[in-house]
């Protein structure tokens, strides 16, 4: 599958001296959800700015389905629908004017049926005369989206989109994604709700201090590095792991009720087997287990942590993450 | 040329000056009318003359050049501020829109609505006085030029003022006296030696002049360098803007 943004040897550092961007690699392949996680500062709305045309680069070069930004812009940009952070939007016009002028902006020709349909599937269709300023921040952040929509873009970049958003509209909006997935758009979102890139992303690219840590399959990082633990609940607790257990390297939880076995989900098929059946041999009878996957937070957390400290030591994880 | 996206923007502008028509239209109007009322009738009917036309007829390119001077630089400076300031500027930034298309869309909407008002307050004006206009063509093409080039100078303005009160700054430290002092109310020749050579330094001075020679075909300079002054400012404020947009000057970091 190849690439439809491509980002090479990116840096940006601002007139203030700070280096938001330090030579970043990236490509985006065609039709997938790639999340882009990191702590705030971390310089994922840098990126972003840059392939939309917001912030010039320093160093570097984005192509968008072939076309350079800074030579080709407008082909580049024509392709692209950024939803913003911030909820900018003018008080004074009316949903239906201000999405029709982004359409405009974008050099496509006025689609009353498209925008209609679009309004409909962002439940804005009855608020399409209504002066943004009258609207809530759900609502004002529904019409970002069909703004960003409204040029039919094929890329879209969705810039912390449920930052302060409620239920229900972010449901509506990872279904939204799913559905421009389907259609073949290509989404990219930043977020450090880790929840929402484990739920939507296909792939996953960290970034800490204007570095790209780490990108991967989502499925295969959880694999990696999500590690597992089978927690039992033991009938009567123990002083200590019986010395026939050693192999398994467990550890005591909830002072000796608790039995508690590591793994990694990819290895060692008959592990969880043999330990039940030398659990039975060892005479060690429990009343329920259950297992726990690490979440993509707590591999988050790790990493950017596993960074910081690497920072000081002159050498990084990111390299071997790569 | 992304025409969509230049009507769009166009369209927009207007539309903003629609919604405040009372502040944007009325407003100079009735600041017009009082000047008339003023000058014109009441001062006026003591002040002779002023080169064979009479007082409130000879101010009426004056005022209409202050208007034009005064509506393009706000017109445009807060048009493009504006969304500065709101953060809804992204749009335009992350859009297929040329720098040309850009300028060509917000100075084009500002200096329609100085040229309509300008030709509102000319209409107002054959209520108070005869007018004569000579050259009309010439009068049309100064009208346009210096809309357009005071819109580029607005727009230029927006760009630089990161708050409301550089905004107001330059039109009211610096238009208004310019215009006010550049032979509004008064022929040059009028002055002594010494101010009138001071006054050639004064760009609005040949913006005026060349103005009111297309009415009464008097002129305080020649309206050969009038005209070469119009499109020397034309010049000078579309270089700026362009470069502004090229470096990406206080619009993109």
């Amino acid at each position: 599958m190849h690439a439809i943004i491509s980002i090479s040897g990116l840096s940006k550092t601002y007139a203030s001296g700070f280096a938001a961007l330090k030579g970043v690699d990236l490509d985006i392949r065609r039709g997938e959800i790639f999340a882009l996680l990191g702590p705030n500062g971390a310089g994922k709305t840098t990126l972003i700015s840059i392939v939309c045309g917001l912030v010039r680069a320093t160093a570097g070069r984005v192509t968008v389905d072939g076309h350079d930004i800074v030579r080709d812009y407008r082909a580049a940009r024509a392709l692209i629908g950024l939803v913003p952070q911030e909820l900018t939007t003018d008080a004074f016009e009316t949903v239906w004017n201000t999405v029709s002028f982004t359409r405009g902006l974008f050099g496509k020709p006025p689609d009353p049926a498209y925008l209609e349909r679009l309004l409909k599937d962002l439940s804005l269709w009855n608020k399409k005369d209504a002066k943004l300023m009258m609207l809530s921040g759900g609502m004002k952040r529904r019409v970002l989206i069909a703004k960003a929509l409204s040029h039919e873009p094929r890329i879209l970049f969705l810039d912390e989109p449920t930052a302060g958003v409620d239920v229900e509209l972010r449901r509506d909006m990872w279904q939204l994604v799913r559905r421009l997935r389907d259609q073949g758009v290509t989404v990219i979102l930043t977020t450090h709700y880790i929840e929402e890139a484990e739920e939507m992303a296909d792939r996953i690219g960290v970034i800490a201090k204007g570095e790209l840590i780490l990108v991967e399959d989502k499925a295969a990082l959880m694999r990696k590095l999500g590690g597992k633990q089978l927690t039992l609940q033991l009938a009567a607790p123990l002083e200590a792991v019986p010395p026939a257990l050693a192999r398994y390297g467990l550890t005591l939880g909830k002072g000796g009720a608790e039995l508690i076995y590591r793994y990694e989900a990819e290895t060692e098929d008959n592990a969880i087997a043999d330990l039940l059946q030398d659990l039975g041999a060892a005479g060690i009878a429990f009343a329920d287990l259950h297992t726990t996957q690490r979440s993509l937070e707590e591999i988050f957390v790790s990493l950017v942590s596993e960074r910081a400290g690497a920072d000081g030591n002159g050498r990084g994880a990111g390299e071997g993450a790569r | 040329m992304n025409w969509h996206a230049v009507r769009s923007i166009y369209l927009f502008e207007m539309a903003r000056t629609r919604r405040t028509l009372l502040q944007s239209v009325l407003a100079p109007v009735i600041t017009t009318t009082l000047y008339f009322v003023v000058f014109g009738s009441a001062i006026g009917a003591r002040i002779p003359e002023v080169e064979g036309v009479s007082y409130g007829a000879f101010i009426v390119p004056g005022l209409i050049m202050l208007n034009l001077l005064t509506q393009s630089v706000s017109n445009a400076s807060f048009g493009i501020f504006f969304p500065k300031f709101s953060r809804t500027i992204y749009e335009i930034l992350s859009a297929p829109v040329s720098h040309f298309e850009i300028v060509l869309s917000y100075v084009g909407a500002a200096a329609t609505k100085a040229v309509i008002l300008s030709v509102i307050i000319l209409a107002t004006a054959a209520f108070f006085v005869p007018l004569r206009i000579e050259h009309p063509l010439w009068m049309i093409g100064f009208l346009l030029l210096t809309a357009v080039s005071f819109s580029l100078l607005g727009f230029i303005l927006g760009i630089w003022a990161d708050n409301f009160e550089k905004l107001q700054l330059v039109p009211l430290l610096i238009i208004t006296p310019l215009t006010f002092l550049g032979g509004s109310f008064y022929s040059i020749d009028m002055l002594p030696a010494a101010w009138r050579t001071v006054s050639l330094f004064n760009p609005v001075v040949y913006l005026v002049s060349g103005f009111r020679w297309s009415f009464y075909g008097s002129a305080d300079v020649a309206v050969g360098v009038s005209l070469g002054m119009t499109l020397l400012f034309l010049g000078v404020f579309a270089g700026i803007a362009t470069w502004m947009l090229r470096t990406g000057y206080r619009l993109k970091p």
